[in-house]
């Protein structure tokens, strides 16, 4: 459905996009993952037509997005990061609004919404602007869809959400895959990742890997401990300074450190070097990693 | 077809919702057109006067009091020599002295009276050059009265005033503050309206759908051009009711005008929306624009009595078109086939702004 090949952007002097390189395919739920500033709104706006790349091929639906742009146009829903619909006016005026400039009508696609719709149709003649965050989504999601696209591009739908809209938000975005629309979605989540059907992890406008969640969690090599002690901070900047250590960062209530081999005697020989060092009361566990260990490992390389 | 209604729809709905932009569009306008005439009025009244009388005869009592009497001037002090005269025009307390010299009565009987001195303070050039004027004209016909020899005497001057008999500045100011007013709102709120939705992000929205660019130039441009003619049958209800000007021609030539004007001046407006990224800049270029169209499109000052370079830049000024039709309409009586030329010109401008417009306004950015 989507095809980047070797897609390059820049602004000036700040290079957005180099040499991306993706494929979506029909049906799939696929997460653009990354940190603000990674390029993800750019590569969304060549997508949709809003900006031409500098130099590579984007295919959107077969269609070429530099020459084709109108028949894209019509067959993409496109959900910017920032709210924008009209705020001035109403809810169902706003559904209506996109309804018709796509040539349909709420009625004609109305079945696609319904699940969606009705959560805010209690709000529905409530001007947008005064719609709270949840609910702008909700309605911004519905004026996407409400022209039946064959493919969605969502960007940043989840970001200023609270945490149980957003899990309510990758629901829908689930059922809708499952009707068949092939959904793009950004987010700078990582614990989103387990979401999609597949993943790029992107930084500084690079496409660090492209596969399923689980293949890019099982590629990772290395061993993975999780460290937890009295005095934290401390414990960080020692084991930044541990000869045996590959990385180490700080992940919520504990760090998560990587070890430079898998030879049997590093763990044993961790635990003598923690209590040599008075961490006698350090908790070590091996654990299995997560996205956000394969971005940071990948962001390393 | 139905998707220009919605277009249209929705803008309509944008405008009257917003609790700010009727009033502005409506009740800034009359009020204008209520108190804009009184102020922009040219004729001078007021004129603080210093006389300084080295006669101090009968004569000379005589002539300022008849200048006085006028209602034009009005006595700030009397002094006795020129230097303290003129030390009130250096403190602004008077705008204009008049000397009477010594011996003006008794030189009356002589081939050559003695002329009275004027000088004027002519930082306010209008009201130096005029007052200067009013009061040459007050002495002359005073002299002439009280000139015992006929010969003396100028012969008398008839002036009529065509199509204005009592030269009255209501009368010609009128139609073009209309012209103005019409311009600088609709100017403006064009100049501001795509920009603002650049701003909200709803442009991002609008590029993405198969809207193709002239229809949405054309549900930007239909409002305006309807605000126009609303604002117009407000200018034109309120001249008649208040001034009691009615046009002496058609007044559906002027709906005519108005009509090509506003595709033109809402192009224009459109076309800075299009290129600018923020209302801030839009507002700003927009103003710049039309504060140069008003002061050069001969309703303050006739474009005839500009140097000629100045000229040739009114050439390209939309407003001047309009100013001149309204007059020529409402004063003058014109007819459809003598405004043939004007017609023609804002026609040029009413296409060339919008495809500067559609030149503007991309979907898609490089």
């Amino acid at each position: 459905m989507v095809i980047c090949r070797n897609i390059n952007k820049t602004y000036g002097e700040v290079v957005a996009l180099r040499d991306i390189n993706l494929h979506v395919r029909k049906g799939e739920l696929f997460g653009l993952i990354g940190p603000d500033g990674a390029g993800k709104t750019s590569l969304f706006r060549i997508l949709v037509t809003l900006i031409l790349p500098d130099s590579g091929q984007a295919r959107v639906n077969g269609l070429d997005v530099t020459t084709s742009l109108k028949e894209i146009r019509r067959s993409v829903g496109y959900m910017p990061g920032r709210f924008s619909l009209y705020q001035d006016l109403s809810v169902e005026e706003n559904l209506k609004f996109f309804a018709t400039v796509f040539n349909t009508s709420v009625e004609a696609n109305y079945e696609l919404i319904r699940d969606i719709y009705v959560q805010i149709e209690p709000f529905r003649k409530r001007r947008a602007g005064k719609l709270s965050g949840g609910m702008k989504q909700k309605l911004a999601l519905c004026c996407a869809l409400i022209h039946s696209p064959e493919i969605l591009f969502l960007d940043e739908p989840t970001t200023g959400v609270d945490p149980v809209s957003r899990v309510e938000f990758w629901d829908m975005l689930d059922r809708l895959r499952q009707r068949g629309i092939t959904i793009m979605v950004s987010t700078p989540y990582m614990d989103e990742a387990s979401r999609c059907n597949r993943i790029a992890l992107m930084r500084d406008g690079r496409a660090l890997s492209v596969d399923t969640p689980e293949n890019i969690r099982a590629s990772f090599s290395r061993p993975l401990y999780a460290l937890r002690s009295a005095g934290m901070y401390a414990l960080l900047n020692d084991l930044r300074g541990y000869e045996g250590a590959h990385s180490c960062y700080a992940f919520g209530d504990a760090h998560h450190l990587t070890l430079g081999s898998e030879a049997d005697g590093a763990e044993a020989e961790l635990r003598s070097w923690l209590d040599r060092k008075g961490y006698a009361d350090a908790q070590l566990s091996r654990i299995e990693p997560c996205i956000e260990d394969c971005f940071m490992e990948l962001a390393r390389q | 077809m139905k998707t220009l209604k919605y277009l249209l729809e929705k803008e309509f709905k944008q405008i009257l919702r917003d609790s700010f932009m009727p009033k502005i569009i409506f009740l800034v306008p009359a009020l204008q057109l209520l108190i804009l005439p009184f102020a922009a009025n040219f004729e001078m009244r007021n004129i603080n006067i210093g006389i300084i009388d080295h006669d101090r005869s009968v004569v000379s009592q005589q002539l300022v009091n008849k200048v006085l009497s006028t209602g034009y001037f009005r006595l700030s002090n009397v002094s006795a020599t020129y230097q303290e005269g003129i030390r009130y025009v250096e403190s602004n307390v008077a705008d204009i002295l008049l000397e009477i010299p010594a011996g003006f009565e008794s030189s009356f009987a002589t081939a050559q009276p003695k002329e009275p001195l004027i000088a004027a303070n002519a930082v306010n050039g209008t009201k130096g050059g005029m007052g200067s004027a009013y009061l040459t004209g007050i002495i002359r016909e005073y002299l002439a009265e009280r000139s015992p020899q006929e010969a003396v005497r100028p012969a008398p001057i008839a002036a009529t005033y065509l199509f204005n008999d009592n030269l009255s500045y209501k009368n010609f100011m009128v139609p073009g503050i209309i012209a103005m007013l019409i311009s600088i709102i609709g100017g403006a709120l064009s100049a501001l309206n795509v920009v603002r939705e650049k701003e909200k992000g709803t442009m991002e929205q609008m590029n993405v759908t198969p809207v193709p660019k002239a229809l949405f130039i054309l549900s930007k441009l239909t409002p305006f051009w309807i605000i126009g003619f609303i604002l117009l049958s407000i200018g034109v209800l309120i001249s008649w009711a208040v001034y009691g000007l009615l046009p002496a021609g058609n007044l559906l030539v002027i709906y005519l005008f108005t009509a090509v004007y506003m595709i033109a001046f809402t192009g224009f407006g459109l076309a800075i929306s299009n290129v600018s990224n923020t209302q801030t800049q839009a507002m700003f270029t927009a103003f710049f624009f039309i504060i140069v169209f008003a002061l050069m499109s001969g309703q303050f000052t006739p474009v005839s009595s500009m140097p000629q370079w100045a000229q040739h830049v009114t050439v390209f000024n939309p407003l001047r078109y309009f100013v001149d039709v309204m007059r020529m309409i409402y004063l003058k009586g014109a007819h459809l086939s003598d405004l043939a030329g004007q017609f023609g010109i804002v026609c040029i401008f009413a296409v060339g702004f919008n495809i500067l417009a559609l030149i503007g306004y991309r979907k898609t950015e490089g």
